[in-house]
């Protein structure tokens, strides 16, 4: 209690009227659309030819809300010694009436299958209106904006680096070379 | 035919100013929160939504609880909304502007703000909820321990004017008597924030305690008169604080802008009741009472005696 006494009741006071004098930034929603950051969650995406059916996602689902079924098809291909196998989509559905947006199904996805698009405008009257089909997926595709550009002062990618090195001839400088020493774990039995 | 128009100028005062200091309310809170209040209904600003709250609680139903006493529960929002009406018509706007020019205009506005207490123990009583009860006890404790402070603070203005007519104090008031009079203005100011159950001195109420006190068991348009009381209850300590301690129509061209002064300061006051009741947490049961009796009564009590000292010397 060493301060004057009141002074709190105050300062109070000056931070209530300094709120009122700064703009509310409030954003008029249905009037005005809301300028949402770049990798918001709104709805997930399904890119359907990028599926490999291997379940990934639904299997990582933490409240299994993406139901998955497949069948196998034979393609020939010619020359062949025997027919190759590969999987087919029936149905992807992700009921969004259970999904509660974590990400992991677009985390874990090895194929960029799935994406996030901000668009959240999809409620329904009906709950079960919400189970999205693969179509309905597919169509949330166009909604999804570009991948941030590369950060420019980054490791430029694998397949950059190696084409970059194949172009100069052997001898030239390796990524692996250039690189400034990184924590590289030692794998076990290589070095001893 | 004149007192006609009167009564009608005070009815409307009645009607709009509750409304507008509570859109006030809406919009000064909203803003000091950081958010922008209601904004669609009457299309600019959301100005015509307590409109809208009023026809919704219109249709609403109008419930009365089984156990309930019929007649004091229906009795109560009526009690509570009369006496405010009353003290309106003895509240001079401008030079001769008054509803009711009244010799013990002070006195009458004092009793009749004491009516309050009794719709609350009636609300509280009869809705047969024990929330209801204890907000209504506490409201009791508070409104009249506050009454002593708001008296005595009142009746040391009243002594320095040397009468209890509002007008003629209005009169008498010069502006050293800001300084004169600071410490029975703060009091009564205190003091009429916890007679209308205003944060911080919402206990009777206190939402997050006893569901909402003595108004629990009230719906439809007997909510919305209590609703109601509580604006004009707002307007009438603003205007009373306006017209003891402020001058009320006292400013420049007095004359011909006398009534656009009262106005000015009823808000000015309004306003401050706001943004009390923005900044500030309610106070505890037992710090109320420690700051009515412990402070503002010994307070007034000492400006009582500045006043009778300043007024012996003159």
């Amino acid at each position: 209690m060493s301060e004057t006494p009141g002074k709190g009741l105050l300062d109070g006071l000056a931070v209530t009227l300094k709120t009122l004098t700064t703009r509310a930034t409030t954003q008029q929603y249905p009037d005005v659309q809301p300028d949402l950051p770049p990798r918001s969650r709104g709805v997930i995406a399904l890119s359907e030819e990028n599926c490999t059916v291997c379940m990934l996602c639904a299997r990582e689902c933490p409240d299994w809300c993406i139901y998955i079924d497949s069948h196998k098809e034979e393609v020939v291909v010619p020359g062949a010694a025997r027919a190759r196998q590969r999987n087919v989509l029936d149905k992807f559905d992700i009921d969004f009436s259970l999904c509660m947006y974590c990400g992991i199904c677009i985390e874990v996805c090895p194929f960029d299958a799935l994406h996030w698009s901000p668009e959240f405008e999809y409620a329904e009257t009906d709950v079960l209106s919400l189970l999205h089909d693969k179509n309905r997926l597919g169509e949330w595709m166009r909604t999804v904006p570009p991948p941030p550009a590369h950060d420019v002062l980054g490791e430029p990618s694998k397949e950059e680096a190696t084409a970059a090195r194949k172009a100069a001839g052997p001898g030239a400088a390796t990524a692996a070379k250039t690189a400034r020493p990184a924590a590289v774990r030692p794998r076990p039995g290589a070095a001893t | 035919m004149d007192l006609l128009i009167r009564i009608l100028a005070v009815m409307a005062a009645f009607l709009v100013l509750p409304l507008v200091v509570g859109q006030i309310e809406h919009k000064v809170m909203a803003h000091m929160q950081g958010r922008v209040g209601p904004m669609y209904a009457g299309a600019f600003h959301g100005w015509a939504q307590l409109i809208a709250d009023g026809v919704k609680f219109v249709q609403k139903e109008d419930i009365t609880p089984k156990d309930a006493d019929r007649t004091v529960f229906q009795l109560a929002p009526i009690v509570a909304l009369f006496p405010y009406l009353v003290v309106l018509l003895t509240i001079p706007i401008g030079p001769g502007l008054v509803g009711q020019n009244l010799d013990i205009g002070l006195f009458l506005v004092l009793a009749v703000l004491g009516i309050g207490v009794v719709a609350v123990l009636m609300s509280a009583w009869a809705s047969a909820n024990k929330y209801s009860l204890l907000g209504g006890v506490r409201g009791a404790a508070q409104l009249l321990g506050y009454e002593l402070p708001l008296v005595l603070s009142a009746a040391s203005v009243a002594m320095a004017a040397g009468t209890l007519s509002l007008p003629g104090i209005v009169e008498a008031w010069r502006p050293w008597w800001l300084i004169w009079q600071a410490p029975a203005a703060l009091v009564f100011f205190i003091a009429g924030l916890a007679e209308i159950r205003r944060p911080p001195f919402d206990m009777p109420i206190a939402d997050s305690e006893l569901v909402f006190g003595y108004l629990t068991e009230y719906s439809g348009l007997r909510f919305a008169f209590f609703l109601l009381a509580e604006y004009v209850g707002i307007v009438v300590i603003a205007a009373l604080t306006t017209v003891l301690f402020l001058g009320g129509w006292h400013g420049p061209y007095e004359e011909q802008l006398g009534w656009l002064w009262t106005l000015v300061k009823v808000f000015a006051v309004a306003f401050v009741i706001i943004w009390l009741r923005v900044t500030y947490p309610r106070l505890r049961e037992d710090q109320l009472q420690r700051l009515c009796w412990l402070v503002l009564v010994p307070v007034s009590l000492a400006q009582l005696v500045l006043t009778v000292a300043v007024k012996s010397l003159l």
